[in-house]
């Protein structure tokens, strides 16, 4: 086997990540990040659904015709969504009202129909597994890091234990309201993006066009 | 009437799909490298979206609601459970109808709409206009005009940001920031930009 199990955990946190790198997943994700609870119930949502529908998807491989394989991946990402969705709503009923769609739509999440027809259609179901807890957890990492920029700028607070006392409650501190807005969830991922391609600077996209000094003549 | 007006403005402007609810933002940022085929995937969202919207709409009031099998002598059935499967059996069938239908009688929109078709089933702004239509316990009219107003107003926000991209591979830009930071970073522009819409009402 050419990827050992380990790599395959750990490649899609950062080398491989399905956010900054793939592009996958970002629909959902981010309208989720305002606060750190509902992303970690998000990513390990996220995380369960994608380790899942991999494994059983590799399981059923060889079963599936190649013709109607999208509707058979939807059908056993749905049922497991299905299944994500209704435990929410029994046993976190709060933050199941705080996700609102977003629940449902981790069916469209690219991350999980991405690693079912790229990786658990080719591989055995254990090593599908791996692979959909790796990219579940590339994806909740940086769910996690957005909510905790948000947050603790944003409201001043981790998790709802207030950090940095906002001026509101007598403390000193000034919230910057526009971190609990939609529109920052963008910025902060694009400097996530620019913080791991100066560090990993293999990952940077080659420009389309380059600007170069013309000799004065 | 004017109800309805200011739900399709509110749709189209208030609650940009991709830029204030982050719906379809694969695609968003895969898709809108150039105007021409931005505006060829738009049509076709917003002609899947005025379909499926609907016809989720009717699936749930007569199929799925608490009591509404009571025409088959099954009023006390709850089946909103299997909503989400539904929904998106829907979306995968009227896209492919959809498809069918082009091929036979408009092939000219069918050769441009291309591959983008069938990508549309994935595409989360569809399957999200849909549950906002559960979540909000739309009744048929209103789910029509809020299918056609959301396809148009993610339509527009593609539109836009193809627009921006296709003058933005001219400048001179960090190597980190290149291609899908600085991607995320205008489109976190224009959400700031469509949020001053918010005030608007009608």
């Amino acid at each position: 086997m050419a990827q050992t199990y380990r790599s395959m955990l750990i490649d899609p946190m950062v080398d491989n990540n399905p956010i900054t790198l793939q592009v996958l997943g970002i629909c959902s994700a981010l309208a989720v990040t305002s606060s750190l609870k509902v992303a970690l119930v998000m990513a390990i949502a996220v995380t369960l659904v994608t380790a899942f529908s991999s494994m059983f998807i590799s399981v059923l491989r060889s079963q599936i015709p190649s013709s109607i394989r999208i509707i058979v991946q939807m059908i056993i990402i749905a049922s497991l969504v299905i299944v994500v969705d209704q435990v929410l709503k029994a046993y976190a009923y709060e933050i199941s009202k705080t996700l609102s769609v977003f629940v449902g739509l981790i069916i469209t999440n690219c991350i999980v129909m991405g690693r079912a027809e790229a990786f658990a259609m080719k591989n055995p179901p254990f090593a599908s597994f791996v692979d959909g807890v790796g990219n579940g957890l590339g994806y909740g990492l940086i769910l996690m890091l957005v909510g905790f920029f948000r947050e603790l700028f944003g409201s001043g607070s981790l998790f709802g234990v207030t950090i940095l006392p906002t001026v509101n409650n007598g403390g000193w501190y000034v919230p910057n309201g526009l971190l609990l807005l939609p529109p920052s969830a963008f910025f902060v991922i694009g400097l996530l993006i620019w913080a791991f391609r100066t560090w990993k600077p293999e990952q940077v996209e080659e420009r389309e066009y380059s600007i170069q000094a013309v000799e004065a003549h | 009437m004017e109800a309805l007006i200011s739900l399709a403005v509110k749709a189209i402007f208030v609650e940009n799909m991709a830029l204030a609810f982050f719906l379809g933002m694969c695609t968003f940022l895969a898709v809108s490298k150039k105007i021409s085929t931005a505006i060829g995937l738009g049509i076709s969202v917003t002609l899947v979206q005025a379909i499926t919207v609907p016809a989720n709409n009717l699936i749930l009031t007569y199929l799925l609601a608490p009591g509404a099998l009571a025409w088959a002598g099954f009023p006390e059935v709850d089946l909103t459970f299997l909503g989400l499967i539904s929904y998106i059996g829907v979306i995968a069938a009227m896209v492919q109808i959809l498809e069918m239908i082009l091929d036979k009688y408009f092939p000219p929109l069918y050769n441009a709409l291309g591959v983008f078709l069938p990508l549309i089933t994935v595409n989360c702004a569809i399957l999200g206009g849909s549950l906002f239509m559960v979540e909000r316990d739309y009744d048929l009219a209103q789910s029509t005009v809020y299918g056609i107003s959301s396809g148009f107003g993610w339509a527009l926000a593609i539109t836009a940001m193809a627009g921006v991209r296709e003058k933005l591979k001219y400048s001179d830009i960090p190597d980190g920031l290149q291609g899908l930071g600085i991607t995320f970073i205008s489109a976190g522009l224009m959400a700031l930009a469509f949020m001053s819409f918010s005030g608007v009402n009608l």
